[in-house]
């Protein structure tokens, strides 16, 4: 495998010197390669991408062994250097597509602001490449869309917009937080086949956070699952939804009803109880506290088990030993 | 069917006028055209749908929230909106999606769950405290939790809360619009498991509205989907499910992302024509993002078979030994 475009690890973000979001995380992108960050919300999935494009809020403290992308070092980057990857070789796409468009700007000034930026090119070229862009991601009549207000387009559309304005740099990663959740069932699926052929066609590395483990199995390459601030478990998608090996990753798949699969008359698996805020200096096991397995041990210090080459999860038990508590 | 109907509706409307700003005409927006359908005691109708099809316009017809602009919506033979409040109250109760804007965040939890009773005004004091704990350990509060207010809990707990106060004066319809939307994964399965056992519980008839296909799958027993203001399908959920008849439900069914690794992403095949609530096509509702659509159906709008009511289907090919069978996704096998 090549070097990977994008190298996390053991990053930790603290809010306030007393939260922490997230806690010695680690995971690599490759070229080409869809990462999916899945988890449930406050698990610091948003805080660990914002992290990446040094976004954080000014209360937030970043710390880590490494965080590098195309070999670079963004940990010690300048600001000024730092301003000329984002948006250019590293862009973002976020969850509500209304409030990260800017309602007072037409659709065609928000595109080629940053192609104008960052390439030095003159409107007339950026805005043939948004015309282009616009009708790749499969805005119908893109000229008139260019003189036109977010308002005026429907959500699958403004989404679109995004996707489009995040690929006018030619970037090399795309982040991508909950870019469907806003939107109907139908339309996430455009979206996610749009984004899927998009990066094979530029060769995107796609960074893609959600909580759904349907568009995790669907559009995946590896998986990191998130649980209070940690990844709990690392590996292929395959190798997720064929083996999990984390007691809440486990307990995540049962959660989910599946059409034809789960039985109608039989509750749902649930987990007990919410995630909880940890504050810095917490050790142990996080889920713990909802875990059904868990005992006086979980409080230690839990090292990272390996399941197989590409495959590890943060627990002191191994699969067969849930089972056999399980059974007990 | 042997037992009484519990919510029967019937060729509903209802249309909103709006404003096109200052230089346009107001507009007629028709949200809900003509529905009718009715759900026997004890069980779950499912309505599912794209934003903007009319499924809580619905729900708030069922609920006497609005009155429509023609037609008939029932609860137990009894039209909502000649009832007054209290009568009202009684048989039928909303679940909102949003638990944190549906609570009252300068209420407390008990003052929040016990206001159908006090609003009542014929309990005492006692009777409420004692009703009030009682519901509150049914659906998982500690009694701790009683004297704090909304802002304090978990969005879970909220809809506990929620959910608490639409049962406490023991109604016999809920009406539960996107009950776990709002909520993780985690919580959402718990949440969806205490509704199935308050249902078998309190002998409860629910409309359940969502627009995630699996929840609706997981939960009723007759599934609507609904499309621009009409009911396109309807059937007992394992038929609707295994073998759609509708274009629509087929491309819903389709676009479910199970948790399947290897299936890859669905091709819904719905093209990008956004319905539209103001300007409803000519003919079949449906045809500008059919695949299937023929000739006819751009002049024409399917009727449905009111042969059979429990298996309605509004399709001009669903309707013949169609050469356009529905082939292929995800549930064909079934």
């Amino acid at each position: 495998m090549s070097a990977p475009l994008l190298e996390i690890e053991d990053l930790s973000v603290t809010f306030n010197e007393r939260m922490a979001a997230v806690r010695n995380a680690s995971f690599r992108i490759g070229r080409g390669e869809t990462h999916c960050v899945v988890g449930e919300s406050g698990c610091g999935k948003s805080v660990s991408a914002l992290a990446v494009m040094n976004l954080l809020v000014s209360a937030a403290k970043r710390t880590a062994k490494r965080l590098s992308f195309a070999g670079e070092d963004l940990l010690a980057m300048p600001e000024k250097r730092m301003a000329q990857l984002r948006g250019n070789r590293m862009a973002m796409i976020f969850q509500e597509p209304m409030t990260s468009l800017n309602p007072a700007y037409t659709i065609g000034s928000q595109l080629t602001e940053s192609y104008r930026r960052h390439k030095r090119a003159s409107q007339r070229d950026a805005t043939a490449r948004a015309v282009k862009l616009m009708g790749r991601v499969g805005i119908t009549a893109p000229e008139m869309r260019l003189g036109q207000f977010p308002h005026q387009l429907s959500g699958g559309l403004r989404q679109r917009v995004m996707i489009a304005m995040a690929l006018m740099c030619e970037p090399e990663l795309l982040i991508a937080d909950e870019p469907t959740t806003a939107l109907d069932v139908t339309v996430q699926a455009q979206i996610l086949r749009l984004l899927n052929e998009l990066k094979d066609e530029f060769g995107l590395s796609i960074l893609l956070i959600t909580h759904d483990l349907g568009v995790v199995a669907r559009v995946a390459d590896s998986v990191s699952v998130m649980y209070a601030g940690e990844v709990v478990e690392h590996t292929t998608a395959r190798q997720l939804f064929a083996d999990p090996q984390h007691p809440y990753t486990r307990g995540l798949l049962s959660c989910i009803p599946v059409p034809g699969k789960s039985q109608r008359d039989k509750p749902l698996g649930s987990i007990p109880g919410v995630v909880p805020q940890v504050s810095v200096g917490f050790s142990g096991c996080a889920f713990r506290s909802r875990c059904a397995f868990a005992d006086a041990d979980c409080a230690g210090t839990i090292n990272t088990q390996t399941a197989t080459a590409d495959h590890n999860y943060l627990c002191r038990l191994t699969p067969t030993r849930q089972k056999e508590l399980a059974r007990a | 069917m042997n037992s009484p109907a519990a919510i029967e509706v019937r060729d509903v409307r209802q249309e909103f006028r709006v404003s096109g700003g200052m230089f346009a005409a107001a507009r007629h927006v028709v949200a809900v055209d003509g529905v009718s359908f009715s759900v026997p005691a004890g069980r779950v109708l499912g309505i599912v749908g794209e934003s903007g099809c009319g499924k809580s316009t619905l729900a708030r017809l069922i609920l006497g929230l609005l009155a429509p602009t023609s037609g008939d919506a029932l609860v137990y033979g009894q039209r909502l909106a000649a009832l007054d409040r209290k009568a009202r109250a009684r048989l039928i109760q909303p679940v909102f999606q949003d638990p944190f804007s549906s609570l009252n965040p300068r209420q407390t939890i008990q003052e929040i769950v016990s206001l159908p009773l006090v609003a009542q005004g014929s309990f005492e004091a006692p009777e409420i405290t004692r009703l009030t704990n009682e519901i509150l350990d049914r659906v998982g509060i500690a009694r701790a939790m009683a004297t704090r207010l909304p802002a304090e809990l978990s969005g879970g707990q909220r809809q506990r809360v929620a959910i608490a106060r639409a049962l406490i004066i023991k109604p016999k319809v809920v009406v539960c619009d996107e009950p776990t939307s709002a909520l993780d994964v985690s919580v959402q399965a718990q949440i969806l498991n205490l509704l199935a056992e308050l249902r078998r519980e309190f002998n409860l008839t629910y409309i359940f509205i969502s627009h995630n296909l699996a929840v609706i799958e997981h939960v009723a027993s007759t599934v609507a989907v609904m499309y621009l203001g009409r009911i396109v399908e309807m059937n007992e959920t394992d038929v609707l499910f295994r073998s759609p008849r509708h274009p629509y439900t087929r491309a819903l069914l389709d676009s479910v992302l199970t948790p399947e690794p290897d299936l890859g992403i669905p091709d819904v095949g719905l093209g990008d024509a956004v319905p539209d609530p103001s300007r409803i096509p000519a003919g079949c509702r449906f045809h500008p993002r059919c695949r299937m659509a023929v000739e006819r159906c751009q002049r024409e709008p399917p009727k449905p078979d009111l042969a059979a009511p429990d298996e309605m289907v509004e399709c001009h090919l669903a309707n013949q030994d169609n050469p356009f069978q529905l082939v292929g996704g995800q549930y064909a096998q079934g």
